[in-house]
């Protein structure tokens, strides 16, 4: 049996996000897609969805939701305090929601993102095959809004037995792994070994377009503009005030900004929870 | 007849590849052979193919460095004048930034039109905005630059010059392009729902014509 969410509080921003928009970066279509990827997939694993389930991504202040039929739900990523009707629920394991209770999942207690997975799947249309809201050109369900609602898919039968599962902290520090180029060669020695060297902090500005940094600004060598040429995730592009910013999933396709160094795939999950003030090493491998 | 491209390729993280080529031309060539390629089944799997300005990204690829190696080996024919789809683009000349354009190329306010109309495009790439596609084809003397100040709102429709580029915005957003016209209908510009999503893809033929009344969209 299938179920609606209503959206009782919907929090600073939660979207709907599934693994992302794939293939169409060539039309200037960003990929989008869950920012914690691993959390989004071991919530939907703890109910037996498919693991590129569409799932609700809060951002550090959760939401609230009401079904109107029973469901079950995890609620993983960022560690949170969640309740049902009040009463106190576990965080990152399955838990059921009668119909007609409020699942409140609570302020970040670490970390930026939780995400709202739901047996069976959130189920709003698919855009360009996915779900996902994609904040930078407007594709996909707009942001929740209080009062919206939800449509979910019929859950796997029977929802896989729970077990437990580590999920990892947020970080305290964030450490990414980057390669150099393709542009590296527009900055001095010195701007690298300051990149490599220094530590930045997570700007408050970051979303999910990019993680800004604040910290020491790379001088280039070589002025002018770069034509515009594809950017890919993790890409660290650095504009003209010279401090880096790490492009995330809802990044353009296409940029005129030289991309300094690519982080490792592995390390966005962490860039994704780290909160504002954070400090980030760059480091090369 | 065919060049062999003595590409650079720039290694961009783990996964992906930045090809570079000398000009928009035989980035348009390359561009286009890779995809006939693709097609072909006879390049690696590759998730996403970018054009730039002078580059091809390749992304989604499990070993650039014998990707790079591969492509060392390829012959690339030149981009035909006349391959890809054309699409005509119905313009009424009444934008905002008409006499200054104008004024930019030493040209009357009328004259604008023709001049823009005249020109065989080729969409370079894509960017900015889902659709929103960068047009090459305006020779270098008819070039101009980006406004002093970006306009907070330019509406869907608007056909808009910057740089060797021309293009029509998808749908309203800010932008900083010299606008001299618009489409009528911008409604076929961009529709996810549809097969091909965006009327105005890589390697699209363009063709502006000058619309004095209200002209539906020319077919496909």
């Amino acid at each position: 049996m299938t179920a609606q969410l209503t959206v009782v509080r919907a929090g600073a921003l939660t979207t709907v996000q599934d693994a992302g928009r794939h293939g169409h970066a060539h039309l200037g279509v960003p990929r989008s897609g869950a920012l914690d990827e691993p959390a989004m997939r071991l919530a939907n694993r703890l109910l037996g969805n498919d693991r590129d389930a569409a799932v609700l991504e809060t951002t550090l202040t959760g939401c609230a939701l009401r079904p109107d039929g029973a469901v079950t739900v995890v609620a993983g990523g960022a560690p949170c305090a969640v309740t049902v009707d009040g009463r106190p629920a576990p965080w990152g394991v399955p838990v059921r929601v009668p119909a007609g209770a409020v699942l409140n999942v609570g302020t970040a207690a670490a970390g930026v993102r939780s995400y709202v997975a739901v047996a069976g799947g959130v189920t709003v249309e698919p855009v360009l095959g996915s779900r996902s809201t994609d904040l930078l050109s407007g594709l996909g369900p707009e942001p929740l809004r209080d009062g919206a609602v939800v449509p979910v898919g019929t859950p796997a039968s029977p929802v896989a037995v729970p077990v437990a599962a580590p999920w990892p902290a947020p970080p305290a520090e964030l450490v990414l792994p980057v390669r150099l180029g393709p542009r590296a060669d527009w900055f001095s020695p010195g701007a690298l070994r300051v990149l490599t060297s220094a530590t930045y902090r997570v700007s408050p500005h970051s979303n999910r377009i990019g993680l800004r940094t604040e910290g020491p600004a790379l001088e280039r060598v070589s002025e002018g503009e770069l034509p515009s040429e594809g950017m890919v995730l993790g890409a660290v592009q650095v504009p003209p005030d010279g401090r880096p910013v790490i492009f995330l999933h809802d990044h353009p396709t296409t940029g005129g900004y030289p991309v300094v160094a690519v982080v490792a795939p592995g390390a966005l999950a962490a860039a994704a929870q780290a909160v504002a003030g954070t400090p980030v090493r760059f480091t090369l491998g | 007849m065919t060049w062999n491209p003595a590409l650079t390729t720039r290694p961009v993280g783990r996964h992906a590849l930045l090809v570079e080529l000398p000009d928009a031309g035989r980035t348009a060539a390359f561009h286009a052979e890779v995809l006939r390629r693709r097609a072909a089944g006879a390049l690696p799997p590759v998730e996403e193919v970018v054009p730039g300005a002078r580059t091809v990204l390749l992304d989604g690829v499990r070993d650039p460095e014998a990707l790079a190696r591969v492509l060392g080996g390829w012959e690339v024919p030149p981009a035909a004048a006349d391959h890809g789809d054309v699409v005509e683009i119905p313009v009424r000349y009444d934008g905002p930034d008409l006499a200054d354009v104008a004024a930019l190329w030493g040209v009357a306010t009328e004259e604008v039109a023709a001049l823009h109309a005249a020109r065989a495009y080729r969409v370079a790439f894509c960017g900015f905005a889902p659709g929103f596609g960068y047009l090459t084809g305006l020779p270098e003397e008819l070039h101009v630059p980006r406004r002093a100040t970006p306009r907070t709102r330019v509406p869907a429709g608007a056909v808009a010059l910057a740089g060797p580029y021309s293009a029509v915005y998808p749908r309203a957003t800010p932008g900083g392009w010299q606008l001299i016209g618009t489409m009528p209908d911008p409604g076929p510009l961009w529709d996810p729902g549809r097969e091909r999503a965006a009327l105005l893809a890589p390697g699209t033929r363009v063709r502006f014509v000058v619309a004095d009344t209200a002209r539906g969209v020319a077919a496909a």
